[in-house]
């Protein structure tokens, strides 16, 4: 199965994956659709990132989403990969997913015994590999719940240039207020590329529920996702503990950007 | 021996209708079979963007692109841009501020800038510096290029 191609294409040049047919899937209209479905909203896996990015609903709704997919790959990368097949690639550092695992996406797939949908995290089987399987699997919409007016998003990344560079560190975090604004009743925190897949740093995640952003408690949280990251030391992305002090920095400074709205 | 197939489209404003082998990528329809030699293949991993081309509107690699995917798909070249009265005003605009030395990603540019002029007829020089990141120039610098395409953007909108 073919949408955008931007992974697919160089794979089968280098001969990493060979096929001798190919489906493309992106002429099929209901997969080009941003739509909401009560209350979620449900994004086409035939729609692009850039579509993603400049879409009305998801720069208000999901700015976290909105920014992540504006920093995947250049302009004309973005005008063909599809957000789902950013998922699929299953790269740990991708900047499409890495938000949508804080929003615990889900994502359908449609086999021959039927449709199911599957949250993206269960998807993941390492580094560049994933469960859904394009020679008989098609992967058809992700849709996650619409974060409503309770909720904020927030996406962070740090690289070595402002455009067409991987990550050294990226990361979104999901927050729901209660009723009254007051306690964070619910938190998620996507971090990358810090292990085999999207990571969710869950002692920090539950040391922001039924707290407020408060700034002691934005340096706990941060510093707390710093220790359970675990970031390699690599030679383009540099040290593991240069990674993890980054990470503690971003993430509060996306925290602290919250706080203020 | 891949299978042939007959893929039809409109290039340059032309309707065309070619038989290739099915597994094609656009840039090799356009250099090989068309012998539209414009279009550059440069990192052939959709890193350099020196195979820009403008399909339905939008800015996209075309080594990353099964020649399949153009059926039905409006497709402009570098060789589309000028007219029988001339040069683009952009091409000229590449020419008057020296945006171009060695000329192998001058096509590409030329693609992603009229693709961001087509949509944003007066971007600042950020908006131009991120429309054309996925360009690599190893010559210029990029200064002499976002000043070609802004000033570029002036002429078009006193026209």
């Amino acid at each position: 199965m073919l949408a955008g191609g931007t992974d697919l294409i160089p794979q089968l040049r280098q001969g990493d994956k060979l096929a001798d047919l190919l489906i493309d899937i992106t002429g099929i209209k209901e997969l080009q659709l941003i739509h909401e479905q009560e209350d979620w909203i449900c994004i086409g896996a035939a729609v692009t990132h850039a579509a993603v990015a400049a879409h009305p609903l998801i720069c208000k709704e999901v700015r976290a989403l909105a920014e992540g997919c504006a920093h995947v790959g250049s302009p004309q990368i973005r005008n063909m990969a599809t957000l789902a097949g950013n998922v699929i690639n299953a790269r740990p550092a991708a900047d499409g997913a890495i938000p949508l695992t804080a929003l615990a996406a889900e994502i359908n797939i449609v086999s021959p015994a039927g449709a199911r949908w599957v949250p993206i995290e269960d998807t993941y089987r390492g580094v560049g590999l994933s469960h859904i399987d394009p020679s008989c699997e098609i992967a058809k919409a992700v849709r996650f719940k619409k974060p409503g007016s309770r909720a904020m998003t927030g996406f962070f990344r740090m690289a070595k240039r402002k455009a067409l560079t991987l990550p050294i560190i990226n990361g979104a975090v999901y927050i729901l207020w209660d009723q009254s604004f007051t306690k964070i009743e619910k938190a998620r925190i996507a971090l990358g590329p810090v292990a085999d897949r999207p990571f969710h740093p869950k002692r920090a995640e539950r040391l922001l529920e039924n707290g407020d952003l408060t700034p002691e408690l934005i340096l706990e949280v941060a510093r707390q996702a710093a220790e359970e990251a675990s970031p390699r030391t690599n030679i383009v992305r540099g040290s593991d503990l240069y990674r993890k002090e980054m990470i503690r920095i971003y993430l509060a400074r996306t925290l602290h950007s919250l706080r203020a709205g | 021996m891949a299978a042939l197939i007959k893929i039809s489209f409109t290039l340059n404003g032309a309707h065309r209708e070619i038989w290739t082998r099915a597994d094609r990528l656009l840039v090799d329809l356009l250099r090989e079979d068309l012998g539209l030699t414009g279009t550059k293949k440069g990192c052939e991993q959709g890193e350099c963007g020196a195979c820009t081309v403008i399909m339905n509107g939008e800015a996209v690699l075309s080594c990353l692109m099964p020649a399949q995917k153009a059926e039905g798909a409006e497709i402009l070249t570098v060789e589309g841009m000028a007219d029988t009265k001339g040069l683009h005003v952009l091409q000229e605009s590449f020419l008057k501020e020296g945006a171009v030395q060695c000329g192998y990603c001058t096509p590409g540019m030329l693609l992603s800038a009229k693709a961001l002029l087509d949509k944003n007829p007066q971007p600042d020089s950020a908006e131009v510096a991120r429309a054309i990141s996925g360009n690599l120039c190893r010559c210029t610098g990029y200064a002499s290029i976002i000043r070609a395409v802004k000033k570029a953007a002036e002429k078009k909108s006193n026209e």
